[in-house]
């Protein structure tokens, strides 16, 4: 619904982007899929290219963002959302192709596809929301749990032994030539989210040069089975998170 | 050599190339595999005559699971979509077939089956007849499913996959086998462009303004919606029934008659020539499609017929749907191979004899 | 002291609170009431918003609307 125009003399400066549907929302109070997902659809109204784009869903918690994403959308199989991506982009190369996958679906079972599709430098934007856990099936151990982490199957925390260390996909993936732009960032404030946006909407010009694949994670909170309130999931992302998953850009375009 | 728009011509070629040479003929878009014995060839003949396809796309995935979400993807982007691979190769995709059936995407699978379980063999099976007619992945669905048993099929075939598998947006299979991939034929190759693509307004290429936003899913969560979907599918599969296809040798008279698909339908050719000239009244029906199965038709012989032999190249696969089609009328025996080995005409030929004997002994 | 206000789509507010903390001037609270889901919802409680836009930016559900005072210059133009 188009809010108007001005209150009392006051006017309007900021309102959901259009192409975010007006469904409400099925996360949970205080994930951050919505702040992405907004920020996302709020860069593709502001380059004008909703009629350009075309984005792939992955299974997870994001499964149904095609319910909220007012474009053209692809729902992939669990982990082979850079792979539909890399179908469409192939067929369609002038139009703008995302993937949107969380740690689970893109660094456990999607990790072959996830470096070939980098690796092959496919002109395409990932997205790569990272909460180190499996929100959807109710809060398992992830390939980005951290050491320690208490988890439904790590009830006794993450041990690096038996369980192998948190996975530092973006890293990894940064070594391949086909990786044009790797950075990471988060959405737990304002300026955070900020940089996202300008991360988001750099990607999506990249995409018209045909240099490789823009990669992009946000680390994240995950309330629910974090178990804590949204605003400690936040504290906890900055001071567990952050030091094991650093925010900034990672491979930056040669000038 | 690249194939002149609007003239068809004939070669000698092998069951894989032409294959591949006819997939471009009939205007594929995209294609994406992944290498396995035995139908290598096909993607290393697109790869090199891509040069004379540049708007092609032809990519070799890191596996047969990337390789078939990436037809997910282009099929979905509204292109003209084509895998293939041999049985290993095809169990991996299982589980992208049943998400693209359920959300409808037009597609060509090609199997070139080899014998197994397991990793088994490179030798020609006709094992993978459940999994490709049943479904195969999870879910009620059904591919359609086609069994070419010659070169020029090979060639034809793609252009009825084609077709059918965007007429109904269903991906169409292709069931081969390791001898017809192999095998050299004179095949008749139809010109270019003569395949129409058909029109793909549900395809996510760009949401219009004058149009609602285009959704490729699966998944159908509240189980109300589910169900619906499923009926949908399921009144696709009824309407399906009518493209059934099959071949029938000298069944006017035959008091014995062998059923089988593919390779295994030429070897029985033979064996229905040797059974006559030894004075039996042994014909053949020969199905065409096995994903619709000619149910009617054989129903239909089990009025005239006196007893059936299926023969196959596995353990008895196809044998289940014929002695559901025959529905106790008429004894169904089975006679197979497994493992990549093939029964020669006149293997079958001693089966058949043996059940001429007991038709003998007991009175019809 | 620019003059700011928000509109909240209170039957979409899940009460996570990530507006509160993010707001520098102080001035949204939890109301009392639930909406449809049950859930408390954000609103103003004093008259100090400046529509500084950070509540709106990091709330998931993007429940809320800004207004801001149009900014003048000494002459009178708008910026």
């Amino acid at each position: 619904m188009e809010p108007v125009a001005n209150i009392d003399g006051m006017e309007l400066v900021y309102k959901k982007p259009h192409t975010l549907t007006d469904t409400p929302m099925h996360y949970c109070p205080g994930c951050s899929h919505g702040v992405v997902h907004k920020i996302l659809m709020e860069v593709i109204d502001e380059l004008g290219i909703q009629e350009e784009t075309i984005g792939v869903a992955p299974v997870g918690c994001s499964v149904f963002a095609y319910e909220y994403m007012n474009i053209d959308m692809q729902e992939a199989a669990h982990g082979r959302a850079s792979a539909v991506a890399t179908g469409i982009k192939r067929v369609l190369p002038n139009k703008y192709v995302f993937s949107y996958q969380g740690d689970g679906d893109l660094a456990a079972i999607g990790t072959g596809e996830t470096v070939h599709t980098v690796n092959r430098g496919e002109n395409i934007l990932m997205l790569f929301i990272n909460n180190g856990i499996y929100g959807m099936t109710g809060g398992q151990m992830a390939p980005t749990s951290l050491i320690g982490m208490k988890t439904t199957t790590t009830p006794f925390g993450r041990e690096a032994s038996t369980m192998g260390n948190p996975l530092k996909i973006t890293e990894l993936l940064a070594q391949l030539p086909g990786a044009y732009f790797v950075t990471r960032h988060s959405v737990h404030n304002t300026a955070a989210v900020r940089k996202l946006k300008k991360a988001i909407a750099a990607s999506f010009k990249y995409q018209k040069l045909n240099k490789g694949t823009c990669f992009i994670e946000v680390v994240s909170n995950c309330p629910s089975n974090w178990k804590m309130t949204p605003v400690e999931s936040n504290e906890w992302l900055e001071k567990n998170m952050f030091p094991f998953y650093p925010l900034g850009d990672i491979k930056v375009p040669k000038s | 050599m690249a194939n002149e728009k609007g003239t068809s011509e004939t070669r000698l070629m092998k069951g894989n190339e032409a294959l591949a040479e006819a997939a471009f003929r009939a205007g594929m878009q995209a294609y994406f595999g992944y290498p396995i014995t035995p139908q290598s060839e096909v993607l290393e003949y697109l790869a090199a005559q891509a040069p004379n396809h540049p708007d092609v796309v032809i990519l070799q995935a890191e596996s047969e699971l990337a390789a078939i979400n990436m037809v997910h993807g282009a099929a979905g982007a509204g292109a003209r979509s084509m895998i293939s691979s041999s049985s290993p190769g095809i169990s991996l995709m299982q589980e992208c077939l049943s998400y693209m059936t359920c959300a409808q995407l037009p597609a060509l699978i090609v199997n070139v089956q080899r014998g197994g379980p397991g990793l088994g063999t490179i030798y020609p099976s006709q094992g993978d007849y459940f999994q490709a007619v049943k479904g195969g992945g999870h879910g009620d669905y059904h591919l359609i499913v086609l069994a070419p048993a010659s070169v020029q099929e090979m060639v034809d075939f793609v252009f009825d996959a084609f077709r059918l598998s965007e007429k109904y947006r269903n991906p169409a299979m292709i069931l081969a086998d390791g001898a017809i991939g192999q095998m050299m034929e004179k095949v008749t190759l139809p010109p270019a462009g003569s395949l129409p693509k058909t029109e793909a307004p549900w395809a996510t290429t760009g949401k219009s303004h004058t149009h609602e936003r285009n959704v490729i899913t699966s998944l159908y969560i509240q189980a109300e919606r589910m169900e619906k979907h499923n009926l949908i599918l399921q009144a696709k599969y009824i309407q399906m029934q009518k493209e059934v296809r099959w071949e029938e040798i000298r069944t006017e008279d035959a008091a014995i008659v062998l059923v089988a698909f593919g390779l295994m339908s030429r070897i029985c050719e033979k064996t229905v020539d040797l059974a006559r000239e030894k004075g039996l009244k042994v014909g053949l029906l020969r199905p065409i499609t096995l994903y619709p199965f000619p149910t009617n038709a054989i129903a239909k012989l089990a009025k005239s017929a006196k007893a059936f032999l299926t023969v196959e190249m596995n353990a008895g696969q196809m044998v289940e749907d014929v002695r559901l089609a025959v529905d106790g009328k008429r004894p169904v025996d089975f006679y197979g191979r497994m493992g990549g080995m093939i029964p020669s005409p006149e293997e079958v030929l001693v089966h058949v004899e043996s059940i001429a004997e007991k038709l003998q002994a007991v009175p019809v | 002291m620019i003059r700011g206000t928000i509109i909240v789509a209170t039957d979409i507010c899940k009460a996570c609170e990530l507006c509160i903390t993010a707001c520098p001037q102080d001035c949204l609270e939890m109301s009392p009431n639930l909406n449809v889901k049950s859930y408390h919802y954000v609103q103003l409680k004093n008259d100090t918003c400046t529509g500084c836009v950070n509540c709106a930016i990091v709330c998931p559900d993007s429940a809320i609307t800004v207004y801001r005072q149009v900014k003048t210059t000494p002459k009178g133009a708008t910026v």
